[in-house]
């Protein structure tokens, strides 16, 4: 034994933090080491589900999907959906709005990247890329500004919509073009386009 | 003044017999009735205790109002409503609690203000210092979770706001906002386990206030002088002098207060918040309440999400670190010639940013809002290392007792007067 020797006979060993000596750590502290190990594991273990319970639960991440139907919505005009608690903006776009869209150049957008939950982050910003070949007059978005989660304006008629002819976020001075893109402003990022497919020609399934 | 013994004496048997098992009264006596104050504290020291008074009216008007307000989305708006017009009284009550949270700001700045223009925060009070900030970083998130409780367009936005606040964090920031919401997006499900913090957190400042206090008798008070209590006659026993300055000062306070309650108890408030929350719609100038709104000039001063995030809770953060910033070991900035003028020009600072806080975030509002933001930082990290520095401090009175009578004679240097106070 390490312990047990001269050390101990002038200093008595009273458990937790005593017992060194000049042969190095003893026995108890090893045990005293390995039992405060042990108990935080137990500790952290038992902090888990005191965390996790504040994550959304089964319930609220299953009612994951929304249909709508786009035959109402003429060229123009948008409304608006509600999906998982949040407002999803679906618009049909003019010719010129379209056109507007695909003729920004990649280079000149501050965010590059697509933002569109079907493609990898590395999907260029185009126009392509953030809308459905042959229904490229459906813009589809999740109208939450990236910067700090205002709705932008732009849906209604007579809204005010930024430097860029999209959308304009009033709360901090966010302006997003015809594609959704952020143009100028504090938001970080392109709005979100949500998974979404054609279910049929004028009906779309969000989520 | 942890050398300070209580001069305690029991009176009748149970006293004495209660004094040799928990000699609470002793402790008692010792810390708040004979405890030596320095002589010459001014008005800027009762904003402590009119603090405490604060904290107690918010969790006794907050009980009550607990007793009647539902968390849900469905329900919160309109059982503040229901508190407003149907509960006995509930008009009353929730006037206290809401000009309450105003009041206790007002008291707060006003108290942390005294701090920085005495130098409180110097050594041998650093801990005591940063026991503070912890409870006005407890007592801003009391406020906001409390303020989401009405569920109007305000509480609904605001909280939007300031969660989304969290996702500029790099990589995990998006997980810890959704952990926060409990949802996809601020709901019903936020409100509920806001309700629970805002009435848990309450009790988590009364037990910093303790700790706060107790640093405070160890080092005791600090006063315009900045020069410590050296002999007897430096102070005077807490009760009665003390004590009854802070009940007069706590009177007029309470006028102030009870003029908002009784006349104009939406005055501090925004009409938006009386809409109920709309998922769907944001106001068009979102504001927090205007104890914020300092803090919200500088986060929309920067023109980058994550930097305007940093910017923000650094403005608070720097806070804890000011001991060590501030070079000087004079204490007072009343015998501190250029660090005053700073220090003024600090306090309009924050006033400024107050209000460009509550303009649109738009042209000369953000311009004047970065040059703002600019010297709040550099008051910090400039000023006050190279201030103390390079500054010839005033004359200063030998001790307080000289302050107060008049005792002629300045110190051989006022800056060895005071490295001798350094403890
Ligand atoms: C540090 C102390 C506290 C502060 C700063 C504070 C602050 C606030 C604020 C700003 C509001 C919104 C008022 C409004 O605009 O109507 C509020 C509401 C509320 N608070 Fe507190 N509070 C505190 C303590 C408490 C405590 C201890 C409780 C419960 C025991 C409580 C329960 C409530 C309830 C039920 C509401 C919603 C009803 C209403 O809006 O009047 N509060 N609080
Ligand atoms: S939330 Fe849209 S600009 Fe800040």
């Amino acid at each position: 034994m390490a312990s047990g020797t001269k050390a101990s006979d002038t200093k008595p060993d009273h458990g937790i933090g005593a017992a060194h000596d000049e042969h190095g750590p003893s026995r108890r502290d090893f045990i005293t080491t390995a039992a405060l190990g042990w108990a935080s594991v137990g500790g952290a273990l038992a902090l888990w589900p005191f965390i996790q319970q504040m994550n959304p639960d089964a319930s609220t991440q299953a009612l994951a999907s929304t249909e709508v139907d786009l035959a109402p919505v003429k060229e123009g005009q948008a409304i608006t959906v509600l999906w998982r608690g949040k407002p999803v903006f679906i618009r049909n776009r003019s010719k010129a709005e379209v056109e507007a869209a695909k003729a920004v150049s990649i280079s000149d957008l501050s965010d590059r990247s697509a933002r569109n939950d079907l493609m990898p982050d590395s999907a260029a910003a185009s126009d392509q890329n953030r809308t459905k070949k042959d229904n490229e007059n459906w813009l589809v978005l999740v109208g939450i500004c990236t910067h700090l989660g205002c709705i932008p304006k732009g849906q209604g008629l007579s809204d005010q919509r930024g430097d860029f002819g999209g959308y304009f976020c009033p709360c901090h001075g966010s302006h997003y073009d015809t594609s959704g893109r952020i143009r100028k402003g504090p938001a970080p990022r392109n709005l979100e386009v949500p998974p979404y497919e054609f279910v049929s020609a004028t009906k779309i399934k969000i989520g | 003044m942890s050398d300070h013994e209580s001069n305690y004496t029991p009176k009748g048997a149970f006293a004495k017999w209660m004094d040799d098992r928990l000699p609470l009264m002793r402790m008692m006596h010792g810390q708040f009735v004979d405890f030596p104050t320095p002589r010459n504290l001014n008005y800027m020291w009762t904003f402590g205790g009119i603090l405490m008074v604060m904290l107690v009216a918010q969790i006794a008007s907050g009980l009550v109002l607990s007793m009647h307000f539902q968390p849900s989305a469905a329900a919160a708006f309109d059982s503040v409503e229901a508190i407003r017009r149907d509960v006995n009284y509930g008009w009353l009550l929730r006037n206290i609690h809401a000009v309450g949270a105003s009041m206790f700001f007002l008291a707060v700045y006003l108290h942390m203000a005294r701090g920085l223009y005495y130098g409180s925060y110097k050594a041998p009070r650093e801990i005591l210092w940063i026991l503070g900030v912890i409870i006005f970083l407890l007592m801003m998130a009391t406020g906001f979770m409390g303020y989401a409780l009405v569920w109007g367009q305000m509480s609904f936005w605001g909280v939007t706001v300031i969660t989304n606040l969290f996702s500029a964090i790099p990589i995990v920031g998006e997980a810890i906002r959704t952990w926060l919401w409990g949802d996809f997006a601020v709901s019903g499900v936020t409100l509920n386990r806001f309700f629970s913090l805002h009435f848990l957190l309450p009790f988590v400042i009364a037990g910093v206030v303790i700790l706060h206090i107790w640093a405070l008798h160890v080092v005791g008070q600090n006063n315009p002088t900045g020069i410590e209590i050296k002999t007897k006659s430096d102070s005077v026993p807490m009760l009665p002098f003390a004590i009854m300055k802070d009940a007069f000062a706590m009177a007029v306070f309470m006028v102030l207060y009870a003029w908002f309650v009784f006349f104009a108890p939406d005055y501090l408030g925004h009409p938006d918040n009386y809409i109920e929350a709309n998922p769907l719609s944001t106001p068009a100038h979102i504001v927090p309440e205007w104890y914020f709104l300092p803090f919200y000039a500088i986060l929309r001063a920067i023109p980058n999400k994550l930097g305007g995030v940093l910017a923000m809770f650094g403005s608070i953060a720097i806070l804890t670190i000011i001991p060590w910033l501030d070079t000087s070991n004079i204490r007072s900035a009343k015998y501190r010639p250029m660090f005053k003028w700073f220090l003024w020009a600090f306090f309009f600072t924050v006033v400024a940013l107050g209000y460009l806080g509550g303009k649109p975030a738009e042209g000369s509002y953000v311009l004047w809002a970065r040059v703002f933001t600019a010297y709040y930082f550099a008051f910090f990290c400039l000023i006050m290392p190279i201030v103390g520095l390079i500054e010839t401090p005033s004359k200063m009175p030998r001790s307080i007792t000289d302050a107060v009578l008049g005792g002629g004679g300045s110190m051989a240097g006022a800056a060895a007067a005071a490295a001798a106070e350094k403890r």
